[in-house]
């Protein structure tokens, strides 16, 4: 088992430092057949590892393998370790599949990118952080698996970087994932100051020790850091704002990162510390809020949004936001379950609409397109699935995952009750906004594009622009290629989606509740010692199941009415909201509060300080000050240089009659 | 008469043409103060020869007026040469190694 | 009476040396420095070491003043300019640290614990300073730096002509060439010391290499 585990982290850095030692020779899709290789390889290998895990006994399914040990060194429990254990394994199978599929797709939609190459050695490079991260075995390398994980993030949203808005949308990405990092490592000293070790297992196991049985404060200020880190990675409330703009990106990276894989990085963070997050139920208490209040924001932002696919990012905000208000009150398995029916469906979607992309020839607002359903069956069969997985219809996959969630918040009873209507006013809203964009999309009179694709021409743009702005681009380095692809013409595509359809559809089976529970004896080792106990009450499950399924249908009857049936009826509701609307398409106003509180004083500090401090003191005292002592000083050598002969001779005498002076003293 | 009076007299001619080297510009007149610091130095060893009474300090001196001879030869031939090659007898003038 | 004759002599030689330096005229200051010479002789005469007493002023006095009489005359050197180039300052600080390398020196001489610097010296024996003692160190004991200053002299001696050869330099264009015997025993182009050190002139046809315009050189015009 230690080789296949140690394989699966190894294989997607070799291929990412393979493909980026070898970009200039490899030609064509090689590069793309490479990575979705290794990384299809690294999926072999997690299947592997989770056989051998599995031949083990219920005890001993917790596996720490240590590659490097620093304590020597360091004087703490340093060490380069991972950890093998059922939800590493859950996540690991999540990232390295899913991938494996994102990596097909992207073999045929990046083909006339001319950065091909560079991007799949990222998209390796960005794998291979995200399994450091999640079978780290202690503080230590979850950090740095944390950090490279913003990094590979920063590359791929601003790949074409030529692009000003791809750029400031990276950095914004990067600087508010930085700030979850300070705080994602203020959490491990505050945890460390008590428990002595960074590893996760002995930290856990002496956790009541340490702490006390209540918890203390140090507990309750590290489990509230490790949320803030947890919240920027996962854009919740209020780290969330470069969730939309890292649309920027090309369609595989928002698939893969802003979907599946990096978003849900939080999430794990919160269900691997449940035995701290129970100690200190304040900070669980604060994880919920947070998630609850995201989920409902994101869900009004989504139905005023005009851009495909920020409206599918809204969407995983939102049921982030889900999965972070379950993980935190207790619901572990049902949390992680909607994480991987999640990241199926929403993966699909993200395809799906880059394939609508295609059609389009790079642009992506909602009000330009129209009536796709004849031109592309496939991705509108694509998206009807991922639709029905969201809206959480059964027997799809998003309809047992979202219920079980609401249905363990529900049993805490108490103010949890808010919570849970929470959920199911989300769980509406959820089902109009993203049938409302399935029914923009592909109902209604043909856009210009779809007549011509119906008429078999894929649309092309005679000349290439930013779809955000309308800059004029060429399709060199750095822009996207000049060549669009829908998953009708390209098999690779085709099959990616079609891989993730059937999932999407037959996910859910894995734990239906009251009759399969494989997911919920397949994670019991990890959450064994979790204090959160779940009567299931009957009742409350029926009634769950069915509100669920109500509010979905009842959520796309209004969607259909509103945007097939009587078209007009959007712009009048508008017209009666006005000033909802306004707050929901400004995003509520989120980015300029942001931007008063922080970033303003921020530069006003900066200019401050480059105009005092930095001037006055680095420059002024410390560079010219030393320059202007060794001008000084070199400048009163050079001055005994004068050249004249008279004044050597008479230095000469001086020196002379010093000497016979200090002869004559001294004797 | 004792020997200190002549090491007075030898000091004091010292110091005199090193005060002349110093001062003066002409370089003619340079090598003649130090003919004069080399007259100096003979004296006093010819007076520290007859305080020992050995006719070491004497050789010496004869030697060192063979050197003076000499370095007065060489020194007036580079004044000759630099007369020849216009250069400006002025040692004042002569100062490309400044800076 | 020795004293009296010491002071005289000791003033002369002190004035000597002072007129060296402060006469402008440059040979005024040679003629300082002969009177200065010839004191010193005197002096040394005082400390019984008549050898080198005369050695002095036939040397010294005799061949080193004359040639630097030759020299100033030839290199004129006018009166010195009253201002110093670098200014006032300079000269009295100069002539302080003179002063002070000779008060130095004097609290050396006067303090020192060396008793038989206040005696006259060892008591006078006869032949003392006569050439026979002399010669009889510089050829036993001093062999070596005898030796040593007699090459010297020889470089010297070479290094002199060498500086104050004629280059040619002074050979006007127009000047015509004045032919010797010797010119025909000195082929050009052959590596003769003559022309090593350039003092050949012209042969007719004019074609000697060290002439920068050649008068009339047999040249393919087109």
């Amino acid at each position: 088992m230690q080789t296949t585990a140690w394989l699966v982290l190894g294989l997607p850095l070799a291929g990412s430092i393979l493909i980026g030692l070898l970009h200039k020779q490899l030609k064509g899709k090689a590069a793309g057949y490479l990575g979705t290789a290794v990384l299809a390889g690294a999926f072999l290998c997690t299947i592997l590892t989770l056989i051998s895990l599995q031949d083990r006994t219920e005890e001993e399914r917790q596996v720490v393998f240590v590659a490097w040990d620093y304590a020597k060194t360091v004087g703490v429990d340093a060490q380069l370790s991972i950890l093998i254990d059922p939800l590493s394994l859950l996540m690991m199978g999540v990232v390295t599949g899913v991938s494996t599929l994102i990596h097909l797709y992207s073999i045929a939609y990046m083909v006339s990118d001319k950065g091909y190459n560079r991007f799949f050695a990222y998209l390796n490079f960005f794998v291979f952080s995200m399994l450091l991260l999640v079978m780290a075995a202690n503080f230590l390398v979850l950090v740095i698996g944390w950090a490279f994980v913003g990094a590979a993030s920063y590359l791929l949203i601003s790949f074409w970087y030529r692009r000003k808005s791809a750029t400031d949308a990276g950095i914004k990405a990067f600087v508010i994932n930085v700030v979850g990092d300070i705080g994602l490592v203020l959490g491990t000293y505050f945890i460390f100051k008590h428990s002595g070790s960074l590893d996760f297992l002995t930290t856990f196991e002496g956790a009541e020790k340490s702490f006390g049985e209540h918890g203390n404060n140090d507990l309750t200020a590290g489990c509230l850091l490790l949320l803030v880190g947890a919240f920027a990675k996962s854009a919740q409330i209020p780290l969330h704002t470069w969730l939309p703009d890292a649309m920027e990106g090309p369609t595989p990276v928002s698939s893969l990162i802003h979907a599946a894989t990096m978003v849900t990085a939080g999430v794990y963070l919160i269900a691997r510390m449940h035995p701290l997050f129970e100690l200190a139920p304040t900070a669980a208490d604060v994880g919920a809020v947070i998630g609850a209040v995201t989920l409902l924001v994101a869900g009004t932002i989504g139905l005023v949004v005009t851009d495909l696919k920020r409206v599918i990012a809204y969407s995983t905000m939102s049921q982030i936001g889900y999965m972070v208000m379950g993980v935190s009150s207790g619901a572990y398995v049902a949390g992680l379950f909607h994480l991987m029916t999640h990241a199926f469906f929403k993966a699909l979607l993200f395809m799906a609409a880059g394939s609508v992309i295609g059609a389009m020839a790079g642009q992506q607002n909602l009000d330009k397109m129209g009536g796709f359903r004849k031109a592309m069956p496939f991705t509108f069969g694509c998206f009807v699935i991922g639709g029905l997985a969201l809206a959480g219809i059964p027997p799809f996959s998003g309809f047992f995952s979202k219920d079980e969630i609401l249905l363990v918040i529900g049993e805490e009873g108490g103010w949890h009750w808010g919570l849970y209507v929470a959920g199911y006013v989300g769980a509406f809203l959820t089902a109009v906004y993203t049938w409302r964009m399935i029914f923009r999309a592909f109902f209604g009179e043909a856009c210009p594009e779809a007549k011509e694709l119906e008429g078999g021409h894929l649309h092309h743009a005679e000349v290439h622009t930013n779809p955000a702005n309308g800059e004029v681009e060429d399709t060199d380095v750095g822009f996207p290629g000049s060549e669009h692809h829908i998953a009708e013409r390209a098999p690779e595509m085709k099959v990616a989606m079609g891989v993730l359809a059937v999932l999407a559809t037959i996910g859910g089976f894995l734990q239906i509740p009251k009759v399969t529970h494989i997911l919920e004896d397949f994670l019991e080792p990890t959450f064994a010692d979790s204090h959160v106990h779940h009567a299931t009450s009957d009742g409350l499950l029926v009634l769950g199941l069915v509100l669920g399924a109500v509010l979905g249908l009842a959520g796309i009857a209004v969607a259909y009415r509103v945007w097939v049936q009587q078209p007009g009826t959007s712009a009048k509701v508008l017209e009666r909201f006005k000033p909802l609307h306004t707050l929901f398409v400004n995003k509520w106003y989120f980015d300029e509060l942001i931007g008063l509180v922080v970033v303003r004083p921020g530069a006003w500090i900066g200019r401050v300080a480059r105009s005092s401090f930095e001037r006055i003191f680095v420059n002024g005292t410390l560079v010219g000050g030393s320059t202007g002592v060794i001008k000084a000083s070199s400048s009163a050598v050079r001055a005994v240089q004068t050249g004249l002969l008279r004044s050597y001779a008479a230095l000469l005498l001086l020196g002379l009659t010093v000497v016979g002076l200090y002869f004559l003293l001294s004797a | 008469m004792n020997i200190e009076w002549f090491l007075t007299v030898s000091a004091l001619i010292f110091c005199i043409g090193a005060a002349g080297v110093i001062t003066r510009r002409n370089p003619l007149v340079i090598l003649l103060c130090l003919e004069l610091m080399l007259n100096a130095a003979n004296l006093a060893l010819i007076a520290f020869s007859r305080m020992h009474g050995n006719h070491d300090g004497q050789v010496f001196a004869v030697i060192v007026m063979v050197v003076a001879a000499c370095e007065v030869t060489v020194g007036l031939g580079v004044i000759v040469a630099m007369y020849r090659r216009r250069v400006p007898i002025d040692v004042d003038e002569l100062r490309e190694l400044q800076g | 009476m020795a004293e009296v004759l010491f002071f005289l002599t000791a003033i002369g030689a002190v004035t000597g040396a002072v007129g060296v330096v402060a006469l402008r005229n440059p040979f005024y200051s040679v003629l300082a420095l002969v009177s200065h010479l010839i004191s010193l002789a005197l002096l040394f005469l005082l400390l019984r070491a008549e050898f080198v007493a005369a050695a002095q002023v036939i040397v010294y006095a005799g061949a080193v003043m004359v040639l630097y009489v030759f020299v100033v005359s030839y290199v004129g050197g006018s009166d010195e300019p009253m201002a110093s180039s670098l200014g006032k300052p300079f000269k009295i600080a100069s002539l302080g640290f003179g002063a002070a390398l000779f008060i130095v020196l004097t609290a050396a001489v006067l303090g020192t614990g060396l008793q038989a610097l206040g005696t006259q010296g060892v008591p006078y024996e006869a032949g003392f300073g006569s050439p026979k003692e002399i010669g009889e160190l510089l050829l036993t004991d001093f062999l070596l730096p005898f030796e040593i200053a007699s090459f010297l002299l020889l470089i010297a001696a070479v290094g002199a002509v060498t500086l104050a050869r004629r280059r040619g330099g002074l050979e006007t264009p127009g000047e015509l060439a004045r032919y010797t015997a010797v010119d025909f025993l000195r082929p050009a182009g052959t590596g003769t010391m003559a022309e090593g050190v350039g003092g050949r002139r012209r042969l007719p046809a004019g074609i000697d290499e060290r002439d920068p315009e050649p008068a009339s050189e047999p040249e393919v015009k087109q």
